[in-house]
């Protein structure tokens, strides 16, 4: 069988082009390796800062309909220098999967310094969070301003050499500027989108359910949205493009494709569909290239755009 | 509606009844349709509004009347603020979660209980005791005082052949010494169990989980973890390449053999770094 579905983004080399979300599982080495193992074509790993985080209080997660999810988690993670342990030993497996770490900071040396040691530690890029909806002094904070955008990947990309992604946040104006600033400042790749600003409330209790009361709303809800950031972001800058907003289906991923996107994110579907669906989806793309005579997955990036 | 958004969407619930069962235990009973059904050694996070969310193993099953119930201890913030509520008030429930204990109809059963490990144990062995089985139930307590569900497994022992046996810490009910230290005397013996079931403090499980290995018995055990989405994506529950939540929280030899390093011995704080169990 040709592989029609091995596919580059920012110099990173993929099987496939389905890669694990930032923030699902994520934590450990064994929870990396069983999403490579089940089909993943790449790895993010959950978003680590310099220090440990113990996260926000419980509920952290609601159910929304039509296979959503509204979570305001908060950022956990054990700490660089710890989880720096974690990504060595997922090297050691040699796995045929890159493994792309999330990192995000309260300042711009904390992003450099826990980017440097993750690195240093073997992750084959770095996805930049700058798009976290819920917690203050980072995230959205940064990356809804295009001179602070352009400053953290500048200075990230300036102490490291392994390939940079910028993860943006679709809770702006105009994506396409954010987006612009982050290919200026010299990213390898873009990745769109995070959550949505959002909250559920109890009607029992008149209660906001989450502990934080607001936090990002993530699946099949946000779909659109996120499609039309990608096409956006394509028609603008020149720089690879990952999809990510409520992809479950192999149909979802291809409609990111042909909006522009070069590799896709999984996420929320793995509530419903568990680890399967890395293999699941992949299946579907190369049936349906197959049957439309497609050699390989990357013909197909952006042909919305021809009309 | 679907029956994964049905059953991970919260319902708010009042509380129906609250039951004292010993001096740092309740019951708390609601009804949900969905809770009612559950499995056998499946679970639901509980909200507590304003203070917490947190995972709780039903004690209860009752879907005749749509009727379900937790058995929680007094430990922390959370459970103080539910030991506080009185029948009426409003709770939040989803699920439930998880796999439950694989039922075994016939043969010859040994249920190892200890703490308030014994609410999930209580509809396996409803559901045990209508089948063709023989069952051996021991339930271990620190003090007399603590000793959880006793009548009630009493009562469900007289309608199959077995035997309740009880240990205390201090001797001040049953046996003393530790509830382990009696299954490996049965054991040894040379009593002949097709399944071991256990739940409790993860020390005796671990104790248990390595009698049934030296005595070759198919054993399943009920795990606990800090737990925040509970439907296998948040990561925290996380046991070697399992998730407590979703692939748990009942585990089989097999499974426990594979995760040999860490059961009994640490676990995933909240932000992710090991603590000892």
């Amino acid at each position: 069988m040709p592989n029609r579905l091995t596919t580059e983004i920012a110099d990173l080399h993929l099987r496939n082009p389905t890669i694990l979300a930032a923030g699902i599982l994520g934590l450990t080495t064994a929870t990396l390796q069983e999403a490579i193992k089940q089909g993943a074509g790449a790895v993010t790993t959950k978003s680590i800062s310099l220090k440990p985080r113990q996260g926000y209080a419980n509920p952290a997660i609601v159910q929304i309909d039509n296979h959503s999810l509204l979570n305001a988690m908060g950022l956990p993670n054990p700490g660089a220098k710890h989880f720096a342990k974690e990504i060595k030993e997922l090297k050691r497996q040699r796995l045929h999967a890159p493994i792309i770490a999330s990192v995000f900071g309260f300042t711009l040396d904390e992003f450099t310094h826990a980017a440097e040691i993750l690195s240093k530690a073997g992750a084959d890029a770095i996805e930049l969070n700058i798009s976290c909806p819920h917690v203050k002094k980072t995230g959205s904070e940064i990356g809804q301003n295009p001179n602070l955008v352009s400053k953290v990947v500048k200075q990230v990309k300036n102490t490291i050499k392994k390939p940079i992604i910028v993860k943006l946040t679709p809770n702006v104006a105009d994506i396409t500027e954010i987006a612009t600033a982050a290919a200026k400042a010299g990213a390898n790749a873009i990745t769109a989108t995070n959550t949505i600003r959002a909250m559920a409330i109890d009607i029992e209790t008149h209660q906001p359910i989450l502990a934080n009361k607001i936090g990002g709303l993530s699946g099949q809800a946000v779909k659109p949205i996120a499609v039309r950031c990608v096409y956006e972001i394509y028609e603008t800058v020149n720089v690879p493009i990952i999809g990510c907003g409520g992809i479950t289906t192999w149909q979802d991923a291809v409609e990111f494709m042909l909006a522009g996107a070069s590799a896709i994110q999984i996420g929320t579907a793995i509530a419903s569909e568990g680890l399967g669906i890395f293999k699941s989806i992949s299946k579907g793309i190369d049936a349906y290239l197959r049957n439309k005579n497609f050699r390989s997955v990357k013909e197909i990036i952006g042909q919305a755009h021809r009309h | 509606m679907d029956k994964h958004t049905a059953t991970s969407k919260m319902r708010t619930v009042k509380l129906t009844s609250v039951t004292l069962e010993t001096p740092t235990v309740k019951s708390f009973t609601f009804n949900d349709k969905l809770c009612s059904k559950a499995k056998p050694g499946q679970f639901i996070m509980i909200w507590i509004p304003r203070i917490d969310e947190i995972p709780m193993s039903l004690s209860t099953l009752d879907p005749k009347r749509s009727r379900a119930a937790v058995t929680v201890e007094k430990i922390g913030e959370a459970t103080s603020a539910l030991h506080k509520m009185k029948t009426g008030d409003t709770i939040g429930v989803r699920g439930p979660f998880g796999n439950g204990y694989t039922l075994e109809n016939a043969g010859k059963i040994m249920i190892v209980g200890g703490g308030t490990g014994l609410a999930s144990l209580m509809p396996l062995t409803e559901k045990l005791a209508k089948g063709k089985t023989e069952i051996t139930f021991l339930m271990g307590a620190k003090t007399k005082s603590n000793i959880l569900f006793y009548t009630r497994v009493r009562k469900l022992l007289t309608r199959v052949k077995g035997q309740l046996v009880v240990t205390t810490e201090d001797g001040t009910f049953g046996q003393k010494g530790m509830v382990t230290t009696r299954a490996e005397e049965l054991l040894k013996q040379g009593e002949q169990f097709d399944m071991i079931y256990a739940c409790g403090p993860e020390k005796m499980m671990q104790k248990m989980f390595l009698l049934t290995e030296r005595f070759h018995v198919p054993f399943e055990a009920s795990l606990e973890r800090f737990m925040r989405c509970a439907i296998g994506i948040c990561g925290t529950c996380v046991i070697g390449r399992y998730r407590v939540c979703k692939d748990g929280p009942v585990f089989s030899s097999r499974q426990l053999r594979e995760a040999k390093n860490e059961f009994g011995h640490w676990r995933r704080g909240f932000d992710g770094r090991k603590t000892t169990v």
